[in-house]
């Protein structure tokens, strides 16, 4: 369904050029969903503004790569035919409701210009599908609430409304990008079950960007791991979960504290020591050499390719497997 | 055991509106009869939502917000009556580590004169300021010539560190922790809570630990205590409250957690709806409008803390 080749986004700042993404490969399918995780700065949601043709620019620049939607290449559309694709084929919802939505709109008009921009229908008719939208993401008494302006909603309430425009062109592919971040917990429950079950009824191909291995595991199937603008493992979900092969994302499990497994108390949790490297000047090999326990001489000079390790699960290290047993 | 910290039936009452010809004055309890105690060299983890008054209890304990009502007794010394003097001496005792390390931290100071400011403000001569500040360095993991840089210079692990480094200037025996990882990566996440842990070895320090995140809390922490619209809903020790919740807020709180594993699919707890506005809170029980098991009779009363053995306290009618 949306295809990304060899993507780079570079920001030319006057400090030099910031390699924000460089060289991302990826696809989705239609009715998948695909995680795609990482710290802050590693690229993943200069990728979805990239997807959706909205980096700034200046400073940004898609500076190579092809984003093929349908096997329509979006970065040759004209920005005409873009407005056209946004919200109606590819939507996006954004980690904080309140700013994404218009404050001195109300919601109604909000959802019922989406649907009128994209769709040739009355105003009547926009008017029943924006409610019905609302329904279908369990907003109660949706008829009011098409009255009501963002602040008179809850965070959750707001993040619901976001993603009846986001559903109401039955877009192809959706890009959430950090949808639950600023939600409390039951609250996330509620909102990952919706989109979760939306997708399944409406077989949207999804892209979730998050920084939280948890969410991921409760509604990705396949899950990419960027670090410093770079991909560094994709695998279907549960192999990515049982056998990590990145000493990254190997890091990136250990050092989240777990619920409910008994460990003893004041234990220590596994540090990734140091920090992200600068994507100013980024070391020439492996991004990752720099923080990693098995880095070597060739890690630091050398860039590591890509490569499928074990049946569709690639990594990009010079000494990839689980912790304990390298593999040269 | 005698308490480090005893707070009894603490309250933060806001009145809104009113005025002279406004509407009718209307309260609203951020806070409304919180007790909990913490011994030396303990943590009590906080959560909750947002909203259920975490973080306007922590803030009490330092008087930064003060309460409407209620005792809080540090050291057998009630404190909520203290004057501004005598409070700023306490203050020794009792400090904070903030979120949001960069929006504590003054921009227009030097890294080292922010460690140093409460140790010159207690008197310390200069050649044991420079020693001492170098030491925290040191003991939170910063480098020596860090000391020269500005807060923009550093990361957020690395302010937060900093953070760390001005509460244990004075040698404090608690230290609230107002949300001091949530703004962090998961990577620098580990780093922080780690050298928590360990400073808790070394000094003996408390904790009160202020979060949202349940897994960290459960790591940190020795007892938890659960809010819910200003009040405790149910306080245990760590071991008992994760792995046998009483409370059906508390269960549908770590039911709602991610899972940590794809094939971990869990029971879940779906609450229904948001918490209420503390400004017009049900009547009776304050989780009644979304308890999955909640009767009629909950609204009659607001239920009272109660012990229900092994250390446990819970405020439910049903169990």
């Amino acid at each position: 369904m949306l295809q990304i080749e060899d993507l780079s986004t570079h920001f030319f700042t006057s400090d030099g050029v910031v390699r924000a993404v460089d060289n991302l490969s990826c696809h989705v399918a239609a009715g998948e969903a695909l995680g795609i995780v990482g710290e802050s700065g590693c690229g993943k949601s200069v990728t979805s503004l990239s997807v959706m043709r909205l980096v700034q620019s200046p400073p940004g620049r898609i500076v190579n790569g092809t984003i093929r939607l349908e096997g329509r290449d979006l970065l040759s559309l004209s920005e005409r035919e873009m407005r056209a694709i946004r919200g109606n084929e590819i939507s996006m919802i954004f980690q904080e409701p309140m700013t994404s939505l218009n404050p001195v709109l109300s919601i109604g008009s909000q959802l019922t210009e989406t649907i009128r921009r994209h769709r040739a229908v009355t105003c009547e008719e926009a008017h029943r599908r924006a409610v019905e939208m609302l329904r279908l993401v369990q907003i109660p008494e949706p008829e009011q609430r098409m009255r009501e302006y963002p602040h008179q909603l809850s965070g959750g309430m707001r993040q619901r409304v976001m993603i009846a425009i986001a559903f109401a062109c039955d877009p192809k592919v959706l890009i959430a990008d950090e949808p639950t971040t600023a939600l409390d917990v039951t609250i996330q429950a509620q909102i990952l079950a919706l989109m979760s079950d939306l997708q399944k009824r409406l077989g949207t191909a999804v892209v979730l960007i998050t920084h939280d291995l948890g969410v991921v595991a409760e509604t990705c199937q396949r899950v990419i791991v960027m670090y410093a603008g770079r991909k560094v493992e994709e695998a279907d979900v549960e192999d990515l979960f049982d056998r990590p092969l990145h000493p990254y994302t190997q890091g990136l499990m250990a050092s989240m504290p777990h619920l409910h497994r008994g460990q003893s108390h004041g234990q220590r949790l596994k540090e990734i020591p140091g920090m992200v490297p600068s994507l100013l000047d980024p070391p020439p090999g492996c991004r990752f050499a720099g923080r990693c326990a098995r880095a070597t001489a060739r890690c630091a000079a050398e860039e590591p390719p890509l490569v499928e390790r074990e049946p569709r699960h690639f990594v990009a290290c010079w000494y990839p497997g689980p912790e304990g047993e390298m593999t040269q | 055991m005698s308490a480090l910290l005893e707070v009894s039936d603490l309250k933060k009452h806001y009145v809104l509106g009113g005025g002279l010809f406004g509407k009718p004055q209307r309260r609203l309890a951020a806070v409304d009869g919180v007790s909990f105690s913490i011994a030396p060299g303990e943590t009590l983890g906080l959560v909750g939502e947002s909203g259920c008054g975490k973080s306007t209890t922590a803030k009490m304990i330092l008087r930064l917000i003060e309460p409407t009502e209620g005792s809080i007794v540090i050291d057998g010394e009630d404190i909520s009556t203290l004057g501004a003097g005598a409070m700023r001496r306490k203050r020794r005792d009792v400090q904070i580590i903030f979120q949001d390390p960069y929006s504590s931290l003054n921009p227009r100071m030097r890294a080292g004169d922010i460690v140093a400011e409460p140790l010159r403000n207690f008197g310390m001569d200069k050649d044991e300021v420079r020693a001492r500040v170098a030491s925290l360095f040191d003991r939170v993991g910063l480098r020596p010539d860090y000391t020269q840089r500005f807060p923009h210079e550093f990361s957020g692990g690395q302010r937060q560190r900093l953070g760390i480094a001005r509460a244990l200037a004075l040698g404090p025996k608690l230290i609230v922790c107002d949300e001091p990882v949530s703004a962090l990566d998961v990577s620098v996440q580990a780093q922080v809570i780690n050298l928590l842990t360990d400073l808790q070895k070394e000094l003996g320090i408390a904790y009160l630990f202020v979060a949202h995140d349940l897994a960290v809390v459960e790591h940190i922490s020795h007892r938890v205590a659960v809010m819910y619209l200003g009040r405790i809903v149910e306080i245990a020790d760590r071991e008992t409250l994760f792995s046998d919740p009483r409370h059906p807020y508390t269960q549908a709180l770590l039911s709602a957690a991610p899972s940590a594993h794809p094939r971990e699919k869990k029971e879940r707890v779906l609450l229904s709806g948001d918490a209420p506005s503390p400004a017009s809170p049900p009547s009776g029980c304050p989780f009644r409008t979304r308890c999955p098991i909640a009767e009629p009779g909950c609204a009659a009363a607001v239920p009272a803390l109660r012990e229900l053995g092994g250390g446990r306290r819970i405020a439910c009618h049903l169990r």
